[in-house]
């Protein structure tokens, strides 16, 4: 077995163009993904004997959450690899994970929210989840501000790493501890969601809508790799062919 | 060195035969692991011990923490004695972060650190040994103070005992904890707000555990499972912060 497929992936000009010709093989079946789902969600789905059509949000937030955990892993996947065989381009790949991660805990923290307000009575409640999920936003824009304060790229990228690994560690330990912290001051006159086995016709739009959002993030990632690594490499030879050409 | 007319260079250069010892033995590999470990944390204890000012700030600024929920809230005991595992421990987490400050930013600027990296010693042991010496001069004095603070909250002495072992066992996770965010911005100026926006979410388990051990000595209920799990914090963080602060010193110093 050969490994060239393997060290080649360590190569920047080749990571650029790999990111170009892979990015509609994500963006494309992550938008139909999305819309199938979608409209599967909000139109086809029956709505909620108990919520309403309020359950819909549904949708965005669990991808969203899904998704804030997976970056995060990645981005700690990514930074590891760099860490270790001292890759540059594993270091880009975090570095461009943190600010999509970012997005989404973001994300999956307002429409907690909004979902939070029909059924809670209240935007904010501190269950453990969205709970975990602020401290998991805080998490990135450590990262994000522990790059920013370093100003040579090699520093940010092994420096961020050591945190985004820590933090990998970290994570689910502050997850149960918050669960169990909840478990001890929480009210239990609060409303919680029942957790019913959901029927088919609301479950399928949201794996399709998983998937959407995975392959979404993929897309992503890609657009923001290329333009890492465009700005790493930017005194390089191989970029001045490019834009010449 | 560049600022002899100092105080902190006269410090420097008091401590300097115990440090020179120490690198000495570590350049010459004869020194076991743990005598380079102790010599660093006596070194450290010593320089500490002459910048007398600087160990009190901390308490210090725990006290004024603990003095503002009285006048921000009410000065009704009962009300304070409720609130009074959270004011101590967000006071505690506060000081520890102010003193991290403290943990590695001398030995930078003068190159002490870089010496340890150089010195052929296991760098872990010697950031261990740093943050072991930390730790007796910040965690140990704000548990002993802890139980000050408290009385002052209304709470009853009995609950003493609890809250000195919860902020002790808490403080051992906390500094340990801080010694990877202190060797993540090292050199960074003006690092304050960053250094608390790296260490707080990593410390919220400590400040969970922590809080409810002081509740539960407070309320005279039985702490012991709380407390067990921050001396499990402690222990993680004992196996593993050292590693992951020691290669942030060595990142710092590339």
């Amino acid at each position: 077995m050969t490994w060239t497929w393997f060290h080649r992936l360590g190569s920047p000009p080749y990571v650029y163009a790999l990111a170009a010709r892979l990015t509609p093989w994500f963006a494309w079946p992550a938008a139909l993904l999305i819309i199938g789902g979608l409209w599967g969600g909000l139109v086809l789905a029956p709505p909620d004997y108990q919520q309403g059509d309020g359950f819909r949000i549904i949708y965005v937030h669990a991808p969203s959450a899904w998704m804030s955990l997976m970056v995060y892993t990645t981005m700690a996947v990514a930074a590891a690899v760099g860490l270790i065989w001292r890759i540059k381009v594993a270091h880009a790949v975090a570095a461009s994970c943190a600010p999509i991660g970012a997005s989404f805990t973001f994300a999956a923290l307002v429409t907690g929210a909004l979902w939070g307000e029909p059924m809670w009575g209240t935007y904010w409640e501190w269950d453990p989840r969205l709970t975990s999920e602020l401290i998991l936003l805080f998490l990135y824009l450590g990262y994000m501000g522990l790059r920013a304060g370093l100003e040579d790229t090699q520093r940010a990228d092994r420096a961020s790493a050591v945190l985004a690994v820590v933090g990998v560690v970290n994570v689910p330990i502050i997850h149960y501890s918050v669960t169990w912290w909840n478990s001890l001051h929480q009210a239990p006159s609060v409303m919680r969601l029942a957790k019913p086995t959901m029927a088919a016709s609301m479950l399928v739009p949201l794996l399709l809508m998983l998937l959407g959002f995975t392959l979404f993030f993929g897309a992503v990632l890609l657009v923001r790799l290329r333009g890492e690594v465009l700005n790493r490499e930017r005194s390089a030879s191989w970029i001045r062919e490019i834009v010449n050409a | 060195m560049s600022g002899y007319g100092s105080p902190a260079a006269g410090v420097v250069a008091q401590a300097a035969p115990l440090a020179r010892q120490a690198t000495v033995w570590a350049g010459s590999h004869q020194a076991p692991l743990l005598d380079a470990a102790r010599l660093a944390l006596a070194r450290d204890l010593q320089l500490a011990f002459r910048k007398r000012g600087q160990l009190v700030q901390p308490l210090a600024f725990f006290a004024m923490v603990t003095m503002l929920f009285p006048l921000a809230i009410s000065p009704e005991l009962a009300r304070l004695r409720e609130i009074a595992p959270g004011v101590l421990w967000a006071g505690a987490l506060l000081a520890s972060l102010l003193a991290l400050e403290f943990l590695f930013r001398d030995d930078a600027y003068d190159g002490t650190l870089e010496q340890y990296a150089l010195s052929g010693q296991s760098l872990t042991w010697l950031i261990f040994a740093k943050t072991a010496a930390h730790w007796l001069l910040t965690g140990l004095p704000l548990a002993l103070m802890a139980p000050l603070a408290a009385l002052s909250l209304g709470v009853s002495d009995a609950a003493v005992p609890g809250i000195v072992a919860s902020v002790a066992v808490g403080s051992v996770a906390l500094s340990l904890i801080g010694s990877i965010g202190a060797a993540l911005t090292l050199g960074i100026k003006r690092s304050g707000a960053l250094l608390s926006l790296l260490t707080l979410p990593l410390s919220l388990p400590v400040l969970i555990f922590g809080a409810r051990a002081t509740q539960l000595a407070i309320s005279g209920g039985p702490l012991l499972a709380p407390l067990e799990l921050l001396a499990a914090l402690a222990v993680l963080g004992v196996t593993l912060a050292p590693l992951a602060a020691a290669a942030a010193v060595r990142i710092s110093l590339e």
